[in-house]
C-alpha cells in the first residue's frame, strides 16, 4: 500500500536555511544540505526547499545548492520559489531536483503548467496554492500570501489538475503558523475534487494534527517546517504514532 | 569497477550518477556501443515516454546493443518497461528482453491516483538484487504504467493490483522503482547490483 508522506520544508535565503533551528547534532545549523540529510536519516519521505531569495545572484547560489543537495541526499526533493518560466524549471531539474513547485507564476499564467507537463512530465510539476478562507469562501493569494485574488481555491486546483499538474501543495493561510491543525475540511474537499495527490501545509503543531490531515483531510502527504526545525516533533516518533493510529507510513 | 550508464533522451540520469558516486563509483555516461559492451556493469535508467525513448534508441542502434549485453544490466523505471516486449504507452514495441507487456494502471476508486507517486513496499523478493532483505521494504515509485506478474517477476508490489516491481532474467535485472531515490534500502539494492557475481 502506498504510504502517507511526511515532508519537512526548508526556507532558503542566500544559500542558508532561514528559520532558526535547535535541531540536534548539526555542525552548521544553517546548512541546508546537512539539515536535509539529517531529516532524511530520521525518515523524512521527501524534502521541499523553498528559495525566498529575491536577487539574481541568490538564484545562482540556490542552483548551486540544488546541485549539492542532489549529490548528497538519496530521497526525492522538490524545489520552489522564483520559478517563472520553463528555463527556470530546466535549470533546476538539470541541477538534480526531482520536482519543482510553482505558485504565483502559474496563477498569473496557467499555461506554464501545460508547458512543464509536456516538456518534463506531470510528475515533476507541483502546483503550490496559498489560500485564505473568508466569508466569501476560499480564495488564492499571490506573492507568498501578500496579494489577494478573485480566484477560488477549488476552481484553481481543478484547473491545475486538468492542465497537467502532478500534485497540489495547499497552504491554508488561516492555519499557517498558528499550530492548531491543518485545514482539514478544505483538504478533504480538495481530495474529492482533484485526481492528483494533495499535500497538506500550514497548521502542524502536534502529532494528532498530522493524523487528522491524513484521515479527516484525506491528504496524501503533510508538510511542516517549524515543528521539525525546533525539534518539537521528531519524525521517528511521529511515524510510530501514525502507525498506532492505523496510518500507513514508511518506517 | 567500470560502470556505464546508457545515455539517451530520458530524464533523471544525473540522479543515478549521483547515487553511484555516493557508493564510490565514478560512472561513465555514454551511448558509445563499444564502451557499453566493455563495461563491468550497465545501468539503463530514466524517466520518460515509451515511444519517444524507444525511437531514440532504435535510431542509434542502442536497442541491439542493450539486447546483446552479457554483463549484469540494471534497468530502472522506464528502463525496465523498455526491456519488456510491448508497452501500452504509445503502443510501443520494446526490446523484448522480458517476455511481458506493459499496461496502464486502471484506478479502482477515486483514491487510486495515476501516476503512483511515493513510497510503497516490495515483497516476495527473489533475486540477488535483494540479498539481505528479510521483510517488506519501502522504495520510491513514480509511474503510470506497470508490468504484470510473470515468470521473470523478482519483486511484487500492490497498487490497484499486485504487479512486478522488479524483474530478473539471466544477466538482466530491472526495477520499476527508483533505487537511486529510495534512501538506504535503495543504496543496498544498487550495492547488491555492483556486488553481483556474473
Amino acid at each position: 500500500m502506498l504510504a502517507k508522506r511526511i515532508v519537512p520544508c526548508l526556507d532558503i535565503k542566500d544559500g542558508q536555511t532561514v528559520k532558526g533551528t535547535n535541531f540536534v547534532n548539526l555542525r552548521q545549523a544553517g546548512d541546508p544540505v546537512e539539515l536535509g540529510q539529517a531529516y532524511s536519516l530520521q525518515g523524512a519521505d521527501e524534502l521541499v526547499y523553498l528559495d525566498i531569495t529575491a536577487s539574481h545572484e541568490g538564484r545562482k547560489t540556490f542552483t548551486d545548492l540544488v546541485r549539492r543537495i542532489a549529490a548528497t541526499i538519496n530521497i526525492p526533493f522538490t524545489v520552489g520559489g522564483g520559478i517563472n518560466e520553463l528555463s527556470d524549471v530546466d535549470r533546476l531539474l538539470n541541477a538534480g531536483a526531482d520536482k519543482v513547485s510553482i505558485n504565483s507564476a502559474a496563477l498569473r499564467r496557467p499555461e506554464l503548467i501545460d508547458e512543464i507537463a509536456s516538456h518534463f512530465g506531470s510528475q515533476v510539476c507541483v502546483v503550490a496554492i496559498d489560500a485564505k478562507e473568508t466569508e466569501a469562501g476560499w480564495h488564492c493569494y499571490l506573492n507568498g500570501g501578500r496579494i489577494p485574488t478573485e480566484r477560488g481555491l477549488f476552481d484553481w486546483a481543478r484547473e491545475a489538475n486538468n492542465r497537467g499538474a502532478g500534485e497540489i501543495l495547499f497552504t491554508s493561510m488561516n492555519h499557517d503558523g498558528v499550530k492548531t491543525g491543518f485545514a482539514n475540511e478544505a483538504l478533504a474537499r480538495l481530495a474529492d475534487e482533484v485526481s492528483i495527490p494533495v499535500i497538506a501545509s500550514g497548521g502542524a503543531g502536534t502529532m494528532e494534527h498530522f493524523r487528522d490531515a491524513f484521515i479527516q483531510g484525506k491528504a496524501d502527504a503533510a508538510l511542516a517546517a517549524s515543528v521539525f526545525h525546533f525539534g518539537e516533533i521528531g519524525i521517528p516518533e511521529l511515524k510510530s504514532y501514525l502507525c498506532t493510529q492505523g496510518i500507513n507510513v514508511r518506517k | 569497477m567500470n560502470v556505464a550508464i546508457v545515455k539517451y533522451n530520458a530524464g533523471n540520469i544525473c540522479s543515478v550518477v549521483n547515487a553511484m558516486k555516493r557508493l564510490g563509483v565514478e560512472p561513465l555516461v555514454t551511448d558509445d556501443p563499444e564502451k557499453l559492451m566493455a563495461a563491468d556493469r550497465v545501468i539503463f535508467p530514466g524517466q520518460g515516454e515509451a515511444s519517444c525513448t524507444m525511437a531514440y534508441l532504435r535510431e542509434r542502434g542502442l536497442d541491439e546493443v542493450i539486447r546483446s549485453l552479457k554483463q549484469p544490466v540494471l534497468g530502472i523505471c522506464i528502463g525496465m518497461q523498455l526491456m519488456c516486449s510491448h508497452s501500452e504507452e504509445g503502443d510501443t514495441e520494446c526490446l523484448g528482453i522480458f517476455d511481458a507487456n506493459v499496461k496502464r494502471f486502471q484506478p479502482l476508486c477515486h483514491e487510486d491516483k495515476v501516476p503512483q507517486m511515493g513510497w510503497n513496499t516490495i515483497v516476495d523478493t527473489r533475486s540477488q538484487l535483494f540479498k539481505g532483505f528479510h521483510q517488506p521494504e519501502f522504495v520510491y515509485f513514480v509511474h503510470s504504467y506497470y508490468v504484470p506478474l510473470n515468470e521473470h517477476t523478482a519483486a511484487c508490489t500492490e497498487y490497484t493490483r499486485p504487479y512486478s516491481s522488479a524483474l530478473h532474467k539471466d544477466n538482466f535485472y530491472a526495477t520499476q522503482f527508483h533505487p537511486e531515490k529510495s534512501g538506504k534500502v535503495g543504496e543496498r539494492i544498487l550495492q547488491n547490483f555492483l556486488d553481483l557475481t556474473p
